[in-house]
């Protein structure tokens, strides 16, 4: 007999929404390794607009969905920028669990053999 | 604004590059969701989106590596150890996916690349490091956390240097690419040991409170650990 995997998963996923709703909103907010590379040999303004020199970030254009009302962590409408970076996390944790867990559950082997059917795997690619 | 970007944005690599890593992209998610069918079941299903969820949660804490240089878990190594390689890259890309359309997070053009580097590459790297390491270390919580660590570090590297070909390939400006390559490097190592200690410290718990939840303690027993079918019948034999 198998242990339960509910309370775990539970638990889990409990860390995973302090992690984003709380601990998020003290996280640095410096460029990540890839974006600091990315801006090496120019020089930004005050706005973070490029002022000069060359560097792989003057290439760079606007996401497609900038304008989504979760671009960029925030929460469009809540000007508390505590409120607005952890409700987002919470909701990016909720969101990723269920539609990971939920495609990773239609996609999964059934019972005891394997299934042979390949309806369901076609639905994971989309 | 640019500091909350965590990912290759759109226009860095050009547009022809770009779809022809979205193409290695697709195609190796394919093969992911084929071979992971072999391992997703009623208990790994549930912790496949757990994994996902808790990857999306910790991507978002970003911690200081340099002065003006920040870092964030990949998540690659960690997948691996918890849910094995095949359904840990399509944890790895579920994440991206999410954060590139509700959360404009990395581009939209670049998500190929990205999920190629994040995802496939860097969830590769892993899967050898841990694969490798838990042939000689201990199936033990601490051998596990230690395998995690090391595994993290070669896996962040790697994938930072797999954004380094891509660059070299469709890049549009005249920089050095041994020095975008040092850089990447060097940044990434520190970046890696900061993902190795989340990394370590995760499945190190898991392994203490739930250790038949861990993958790489159920699956990676045995000396061919890469031949999965032959790795369950050997086990079948012994039990």
């Amino acid at each position: 007999m198998k242990k339960r995997i509910g309370w775990f998963i539970a638990g889990g996923l409990l860390i995973a929404a302090l992690l984003a709703g709380v601990v998020s909103s003290f996280a640095s907010s410096s460029p990540d390794g890839l974006d600091a590379a990315a801006r090496k040999g120019c020089t930004f303004d005050a706005d973070d607009n490029i002022t000069g020199g060359t560097c792989m970030a003057q290439q760079e254009q606007d996401h497609q969905l900038k304008d989504s009302p979760l671009a960029d962590y925030g929460i469009k409408g809540i000007d508390n920028e505590f409120l607005s970076t952890g409700l987002s996390g919470v909701l990016g944790v909720a969101v990723t669990f269920a539609i990971g867990g939920g495609v990773f559950w239609l996609v999964r082997r059934r019972g005891h053999h394997e299934e042979k059917t390949d309806s369901a795997a076609g639905s994971a690619s989309a | 604004m640019n500091g909350v970007a965590m990912h290759i944005a759109n226009g860095i690599v050009n547009a022809q590059v770009s779809a022809v890593f979205a193409a290695i992209a697709a195609a190796a998610l394919a093969i992911c969701v084929w071979r992971g069918r072999a391992d997703l079941d009623d208990r790994l299903a549930p912790m496949a989106g757990l994994v996902a969820a808790f990857i999306f949660a910790v991507q978002m804490l970003n911690f200081q590596v340099l002065p003006g240089v920040s870092g964030h878990l990949l998540g690659g190594t960690l997948a691996v150890v918890l849910v094995g390689p095949w359904v840990g890259a399509l944890c790895v890309s579920t994440v991206l996916i999410i954060q590139c359309l509700l959360f404009a997070d990395g581009g939209l053009t670049a998500l190929g690349l990205n999920i190629t580097n994040m995802a496939v590459i860097g969830t590769a790297a892993g899967y050898l490091l841990v694969a490798g390491l838990l042939r000689i270390l201990p199936k033990t919580p601490r051998g596990v956390a230690v395998t995690a660590f090391v595994a993290s570090i070669v896996s962040v590297v790697v994938a930072s240097q797999a954004f380094v070909l891509e660059y070299a390939l469709g890049g549009t400006t005249q920089l050095s690419m041994t020095t975008i390559a040092g850089t990447m490097a060097g940044a990434h190592v520190l970046i890696g040991i900061g993902e190795g200690l989340i990394a370590g410290v995760t499945v190190a718990t898991v392994a203490r409170i739930r250790p038949d939840l861990v993958y790489a303690l159920r699956r990676f027993r045995t000396a061919r650990p890469v031949a999965t079918k032959a790795a369950q019948t050997t086990v079948g034999a012994q039990a």
